[in-house]
């Protein structure tokens, strides 16, 4: 039998707390190396994961046919051999004391996501740093993201001390130096720990080659740390569920996030207000009294009022912010940017909301904490964003709360996670003014987060020819093809401009530039609105075109000539107006009384007399895709 | 009852009991995986907690390779009927019509016509958008990187390398149709927690996890139970009483017994105190090659 009586084991086994730790750092920090250790050392290495881990290493190993501990830990055959990890793997170990669950993140460019989602539901933070070449750029954007995700405890192990012959002084330079960045970054409380992990020292039992160090070992801070004031003392209780097995029993069913809740106390629920008193807290072990967090129970009211999953349970006089706006920190994770105006799914607390991403404010660049103006945000990016929802919630800002004050955002077609965020604070407070200081935002919405809501880029069409080139016929064709694609677009003919906005105009050749000038601004305004703009006009001077391509922004005007030979076009003659203008009753008609400058360098070109309609539309929208105006 | 100091088991409890309660609020057909053993029952206790003093919201699906030992199914069909639970029970008939057994067809083929490719066809004809398995991420290295919120494409495939980012206790259930999500409420569970938990509730496990007599063969360094007459003996092979138990269960011809005097909970956790090897050492299915079980999962198996 054990050296212990079972009965003894199993009692402190069911007093035994629980703590869940990230450790960061590269590949060549030796981070797989010291989970290895810590694994090994406490004694949880099991014989047969150990005789794969002897296998492997003759195979797979760094350290040249000795058993590589760091193999314990890298999970995926794919991974094994690229000799790197490429995900979040979670590892268990215990001690008398406690439980642990270490989130392992690999150290290559999904770094940033793989590590902040290792990190959401970490209570503390072991950030590696190679006691050779000390505080490194990665170790700033690790403090950096840690402190993001909000960890309260920090633990900066400087690896590798055998390499630099256990020097105290060295040992105290990168100390100070890492102490003042985390400080710098809000996190107070880091204990910096000298480690060879390779070796063991101080990671589960104190060094003898480093008698200067008289702080505790590894293992020791992470069985003694006190998380247990992490969470806050005011009550959240998102409703998951609403229980309602029968008539007469209706019960709220979620996870106590924070604080506590008693039978009888008055109770209000967001984001509607509705008030009532806590009847009774139902668990399948019997009615409770009290219950904190972070139990899941079941909540019935004194009285009926609607409360639907989404909404939340909180003390009246202790409640959280409601509303549709707040500033958020946000990661993106997806390969297709975050856009400004681009409608998401938001799931925050326990429902989805529809919402936008209404402006970034500015991305940091997690290498130097440097902000940079943005117009998106790409993978493993990070911004200060204005999020605006379609409906109120209840929710807290991220420091003071995790679990309530965290969202994620979801692709609306493939419904992936793309970005996480983390809530700054309410930007309702900072638009009332109240605040003394606080600075009113203009809300104007930008050119950009106009296109990102209609999933293209705006731009200038203009299809210029002869009359009966076919211009008309394929502005129209071509109108349709993006409207069934979902694209919005705006055709300008002389049907719709030569009646209303240039009714006045006549067919001088100053009454046609000024037909042109007038066409050219009215696309300019659809094209700020966020539109496709198709024009078909005759527009035979160079100069007259040249005038709306400089009124553009680069590259948002298209110049589209139809170059249909004039015997084709005079043969089709449909409106029979090259037969008026031969017999002269038509004076300036193009190609036959005033000339057609063919355009130079005209960015498509058809020829209808060669292809069909069909392949003139798609010729164009080809052009669009190539250019990136038409985003899927 | 007041509340008293929360443990471990208590976290790790609500977060099961949490994930239970999304999975029920978000998806339209939800069906929970029934294995017959330890975590299965912890699985099944959860649930019942989660949905208190409602009735569990959804079905039970033992797949049956037909192979399991006689105990399970017993046991299956006893706490079926105690806890009024809607069991259904799924075999591969094709498989079984072509008479697929561990012995004709080898342990890895046999475990994907049998297993796999049963649990494809009954996800498929009932339409389950989402499926509780009892998976912990302690019990094997692939396993280790397995989202609580796992996404099966229309084919019910795993792709390990494109999985969704799972932050704070925010799980997405969203899915296109035809594609679902694989659930694992005790993935933060360790055996020992899962044994632990068991003696703290008192939930009733299959006997065959304690000691006692039974008629065993000695094959390919495995300890296997003659559980019927169907198991072929080999030449020289002779059935004898041993006193042995159980740490995993699955099909009988592929599960290693273990010589054992622990014939309580008390006893099977004071022998894994001392215990120095890995519960999956006595499955056959987890060592046929390198990686064997990260590809067994990419093809759809829990």
């Amino acid at each position: 039998m054990s050296a212990i009586p079972v009965h003894e084991f199993i009692a402190s086994q069911e007093r035994k707390g629980l703590l869940r730790f990230i450790t960061c750092g590269s590949v060549d920090d030796g981070k797989s190396t010291l989970i290895g250790r810590l694994l090994h050392d406490s004694q949880k290495i099991l014989e047969d994961h150990m005789a794969a881990v002897r296998a492997d290493s003759q195979r797979w190993g760094t350290t040249g046919g000795e058993v590589d501990l760091a193999l314990l830990v890298d999970g995926l055959q794919a991974e094994r051999e690229q000799g790197i990890t490429i995900d979040v793997a979670y590892r268990y170990f215990d001690t008398d004391r406690r439980k642990f669950i270490i989130a392992d993140t690999p150290g290559h460019e999904q770094y940033t996501r793989n590590m902040a989602t290792g990190a959401s539901t970490a209570d503390l933070a072991i950030v590696l740093v190679d006691a050779a070449r000390g505080v490194q750029v990665q170790t700033r954007r690790h403090s950096f993201i840690v402190s993001l995700l909000g960890l309260r405890h920090v633990i900066v192990a400087v690896n590798k001390m055998d390499l630099v012959d256990f020097d105290a002084v060295r040992f105290k330079e990168i100390s100070d130096e890492a102490q003042a960045f985390l400080r710098s970054l809000g996190v107070k409380n880091a204990q910096v720990i000298p480690v060879s992990a390779l070796r063991g020292d101080n990671v589960v039992t104190r060094s003898d080659a480093m008698p200067w160090y008289k702080g505790p070992p590894l293992l020791e801070v992470l069985e003694t740390v006190d998380v247990t004031q992490d969470r806050g003392e005011d009550l959240r209780f998102p409703v998951q569920y609403v229980n309602r097995p029968n008539a007469e029993f209706r019960g709220y069913s979620g996870t106590i996030v924070s604080g506590k809740v008693r039978v009888g106390d008055p109770i209000m629920a967001l984001p509607y207000r509705h008030a009532s008193t806590v009847k009774s807290i139902v668990t399948y072990d019997g009615d409770l009294e009290e219950a904190g967090a972070p139990l899941a129970v079941t909540i019935t009211l004194a009285d009926e009022i609607d409360i639907t999953r989404g909404d939340m349970l909180v003390h009246p006089d202790r409640a959280p912010s409601v509303g549709k706006q707040f500033d958020a920190h946000i990661l993106w994770m997806a390969e297709q940017p975050l856009l400004p105006g681009k409608p998401y799914d938001i799931k925050i607390g326990n429902h989805y909301v529809r919402g936008t991403i209404e402006q970034i404010e500015y991305r940091v660049d997690v290498n130097d904490l440097s902000r940079h103006g943005a117009e998106e945000l790409k993978l493993n990016e990070i911004g200060v964003c204005r999020v605006v929802l379609n409906q109120p919630v209840a929710y807290d800002v991220y420091d003071s709360s995790r679990e309530t004050g965290s969202f994620i955002v979801l692709d609306r077609l493939n419904h992936a996670t793309a970005g996480a965020g983390m809530i700054r604070r309410s930007s309702a407070v900072r638009t009332a003014g109240h605040a003394g200081n606080a600075v009113v935002h203009e809300h104007k919405i930008s050119r950009a987060q106009r296109a990102n809501q209609k999933s293209q880029r705006p731009c200038i069409l203009w299809l210029t020819g002869l009359s009966g080139a076919g211009k008309s016929t394929i502005a129209n064709a071509l109108e349709q093809e993006l409207f069934r694609r979902g694209h919005h677009s705006y055709l300008l003919d002389g049907d719709n401009v030569r009646h209303g906005l240039n009714r006045d105009l006549d067919f001088s050749d100053a009454g046609r530039v000024e037909n042109i000038r007038r066409i050219g601004e009215v696309a300019q305004l659809f094209v700020d609105a966020g539109l496709i703009v198709v024009t078909a006009f005759i527009s035979p001077f160079r100069s007259d075109r040249r005038l709306v391509r400089d009124l553009s922004a680069a590259g948002d005007f298209i110049e589209v000539y139809v170059s249909t030979p004039l015997d084709v076009c005079e043969e089709r003659d449909p409106k029979g107006l090259y037969a008026r203008a031969r017999r002269g009753q038509i004076g300036n008609f193009t190609g036959i009384s005033s000339p057609y400058e063919a355009p130079e360098g005209a960015e498509i070109e058809l020829d209808t007399s060669r292809q069909s309609v069909e392949e003139c539309v798609a010729a164009v929208v080809r052009y669009l895709e190539e250019t990136g105006r038409l985003k899927s | 009852m007041t509340s008293r100091l929360l443990t471990h088991l208590d976290e790790l409890e609500a977060e099961s009991i949490y994930i239970f309660r999304e999975v029920v609020a978000e998806f339209e057909n939800p069906v929970m995986l029934y294995s017959i053993g330890k975590d299965s029952s912890v699985l099944l206790h959860l649930a019942l907690k989660a949905f208190f003093p409602g009735k569990l919201p959804f079905p039970v699906l033992h797949i049956d390779t037909t192979w399991k030992f006689k105990e399970m199914i017993e046991f299956r069909d006893r706490r079926a009927k105690e806890l009024g639970l809607n069991l259904l029970v799924h075999s591969n008939q094709e498989g079984l019509q072509k008479g697929v057994t561990p012995f004709t067809h080898g342990s890895s083929k046999y475990t994907d016509i049998m297993k796999t490719e049963a649990l494809k066809q009954a996800l498929s004809k009932y339409g389950y958008d989402a499926a509780f398995g009892g998976a912990r991420r302690d019990e094997e290295k692939s396993r280790a990187k397995e989202r609580v919120f796992s996404f099966r494409d229309a084919n019910h495939r795993w792709d390990p390398r494109n999985q969704r980012p799972e932050l704070w206790h925010l799980y997405n259930g969203r899915i296109n149709k035809g594609e679902s999500i694989r659930v694992f409420p005790l993935s933060n569970w360790t055996e020992l927690d899962v044994w632990m938990y068991i003696h703290r509730e008192k939930i009733p496990v299959v006997p065959l996890y304690f000691a006692k007599p039974r008629p065993i063969v000695h094959r390919d360094g495995m300890m296997l139970m003659v559980d019927d007459d169907r198991l072929p003996l080999k030449a020289g092979e002779k059935p004898e009483l041993e006193q042995v138990r159980f740490r995993t269960l699955g099909c009988y011809p592929l599960t290693g017994a273990q010589k054992s005097d622990a014939k309580t909970l008390e006893d099977v956790i004071a022998e894994m105190l001392e215990s120095r090897t890995s519960e999956r050492q006595g499955r056959a299915i987890d060592h046929d090659q390198a990686g064997s079980m990260e590809k067994k999962k990419r093809e759809g198996y829990f």
